[in-house]
């Protein structure tokens, strides 16, 4: 009777040990099925793989480099933050610091609402209405005064990486604003008073003791932002005008680009040869490589925050 | 740093005024999405538009494909996502599942295109040989099981020791406590974790682009291509004909209107939690 007992524990214990493996399998099959695909194609151009610009699939011709789409998921990953960052901090300073209980929660809960929203949406909506405010309020005056300066040249025409990169930016708020939120709040009550104490306003303590006491944490969240912005497709993939080859390396904010996702998202299925299919492989492992370095910083970063208070938070 | 109080006073107020500024301009998008998807996509809601095949101009099979999506994905990322959760609330206390949560945690934050590519590889390419819903489930419950493992572990740790002590010196088994009493007492959260991962693949686009990758027609089989509605939404966007356009607002509306019914689901389940 007794023995029973304790196999049915073990066996129950082992199967939930080993469903709970699926994390592990779905990890390393997603590495497996990268680094086979991207097998041809690395041993075929090697690292002139990540430095290259073309994008040619023509038999006899072929020649396959990400090094644009690199350059264009970095460029509007950093735009989006430079945008994203300050609002979403200043929706979390307003949310802990400031913000009369009553409008506290409502406003939370809209922004949660806005992290609610499927990314095909915000596509959607890039499309047809933030593409003509784009155009006509920021890229049009920029151009006309300002079109002497190369990244504010060309021809604006809306589906480009500036669309791309304030997408995004409205995108990451939420992630943002959520993890500095906690960071913000983990920070101990006693600093604050302290701060107070010797007479400084609220700002002041803010700026001086609050978010420099939470700024590793804080700084995980932008990391951890940047990891969302960097693997967002569809919304980009929507906005951005899907340049190719040579014509997608970034000279100017008004000129169609792409990213590794929307690379991917565009010409995956399309793909006419296994040379190419392993290229956008390639594309995908690159993409996945970046996310997985930006994901592990910004974890230890927030974790390194969360834990000086002491399980408060967490 | 430490001029003058009434200069020090009105930098304070200054930076109220931009904090709130920045609600308002992170609010703007959120209103006027709702509004345009409401304002373009309302028109189009009809009993026919619902029902209709894609050639006869409807997102009938769209809207049967996310249902179908939704059941399949959930019946294998429900069952994993939870006993993976049990195993990290109740066994946890090692290194494997230290490793296991980091894990889910990546993954939660995985770029989506990339698990499409991943399900496409060993599902279309490899097991079944053509697109598939199956491939789209497996891709989107690659999404789903870790969120569900996340919010089971957290509700089960709600779950008072006391509560498992009981049930053990009332001589129930380690197994039966977690199912049959630990389990139920964190009932809402699993429900909210389940309906919240729903809320979220329901919207997913890259993994099943690459996966079922669309249909004009209902339902057809395991082994055929299947349509749903963000999908739908993202190829009709890209046609050039207003009225097709037109549809993709369409669907758009009634793809928001699920995944808002689930959030609300989700609050007024974790609220009556809350409340208890």
């Amino acid at each position: 009777m007794v023995r029973k007992s304790i196999t049915g524990d073990t066996a129950f214990k082992i199967a939930a040990g080993a469903l709970a493996a699926s994390a592990l399998i779905i990890l390393f099959a997603t590495l497996f099925v990268l680094s086979t695909g991207s097998t041809m194609v690395l041993q075929r151009f090697g690292l002139g793989f990540l430095t290259g610009i073309n994008w040619n699939p023509v038999e006899g011709r072929e020649s396959f480099g990400v090094l644009p789409y690199i350059l264009g998921t970095l460029i509007t990953s950093s735009i989006a933050l430079l945008i994203g960052v300050p609002l979403s901090l200043g929706i979390a300073i307003f949310l802990v610091e400031m913000s009369p209980k009553a409008i506290r929660v409502p406003v939370s809960y809209l922004i949660e609402l806005l992290a609610a929203v499927p990314s095909v949406i915000f596509g959607l909506w890039g499309l047809f209405v933030l593409r003509f405010w784009v155009l006509n309020y920021i890229e049009t005056p920029l151009n006309t005064n300002l079109g002497w300066i190369p990244v504010f040249s060309g021809t604006p025409f809306g589906l480009d990486l500036l669309t791309a990169s304030i997408i995004l930016a409205i995108m990451i708020i939420p992630t943002v604003a959520s993890v500095s939120r906690e960071v913000i709040s983990a920070v101990p009550n006693s600093i604050r008073e302290a701060a107070y104490g010797v007479g400084a306003t609220r700002w002041e303590v803010i700026r001086h003791w609050v978010l420099s006491y939470g700024r590793s944490g804080i700084v995980g969240a932008v990391i951890l932002g940047l990891g969302r912005a960097i693997g967002e497709t569809m919304a980009v993939t929507m906005v951005i005008g899907n340049a190719i080859g040579p014509n997608a390396m970034p000279a100017s904010l008004f000129q169609p680009g792409q990213t590794l996702p929307s690379l991917i998202a565009n010409g995956f299925l399309e793909a006419p040869t296994p040379l190419e299919k392993s290229a956008y492989m390639g594309a995908g492992l690159v993409l996945l490589l970046i996310s997985l370095l930006i994901n592990i910083i910004a974890r230890v970063m927030v974790t390194r925050v969360l834990k000086i208070k002491g399980g408060a938070v967490e | 740093m430490f001029s003058s109080y009434r200069f020090r006073k009105l930098k304070d107020k200054t930076i109220y005024v931009l904090c709130f500024l920045c609600v308002i301009i992170a609010v703007i998008p959120l209103a006027s999405i709702i509004f345009e998807v409401i304002a373009r996509g309302a028109p189009q809601l009809n009993l026919h538009f619902l029902t209709a095949n894609g050639l006869e101009g409807g997102i009938g099979p769209a809207m049967q494909g996310t249902l179908i999506l939704i059941g399949l994905t959930s019946l294998i990322g429900v069952p994993i996502g939870i006993m993976s959760g049990i195993y990290l609330a109740e066994f946890g206390d090692n290194k494997y599942a230290s490793a296991i949560r980091t894990i889910n945690d990546i993954l939660t934050e995985f770029p989506s295109i990339v698990v499409g590519i991943t399900a496409f590889s060993i599902v279309v390419v490899g097991v079944i040989g053509s697109f598939s819903p199956i491939a789209g489930a497996v891709a989107l419950s690659f999404i789903m099981i870790p969120i569900v493992a996340r919010t089971t572990e957290e509700s089960l740790k709600l779950v008072p020791t006391s509560v498992r002590e009981a049930a053990l010196a009332l001589g129930l088994h380690k197994w039966k406590t977690t199912l049959r009493v630990v389990l139920p007492a964190a009932g809402q959260g699993l429900i909210t974790g389940a309906l919240l991962a729903i809320a979220r693949i329901a919207g997913e686009t890259a993994p099943i682009l690459l996966t079922i990758l669309g249909n004009t027609y209902f339902f057809q089989g395991f082994n055929q291509p299947m349509d749903a509605l963000p999908l739908r939404v993202f190829l009709n966007s890209r046609q050039p004909s207003p009225t097709v356009q037109a549809q993709a607002w369409g669907a758009a509306l009634v793809l928001i209107l699920i995944v808002l019914v689930l959030n609300i689901c989700v609050r007024i389940v974790s609220r009556r939690r809350l409340r208890r």
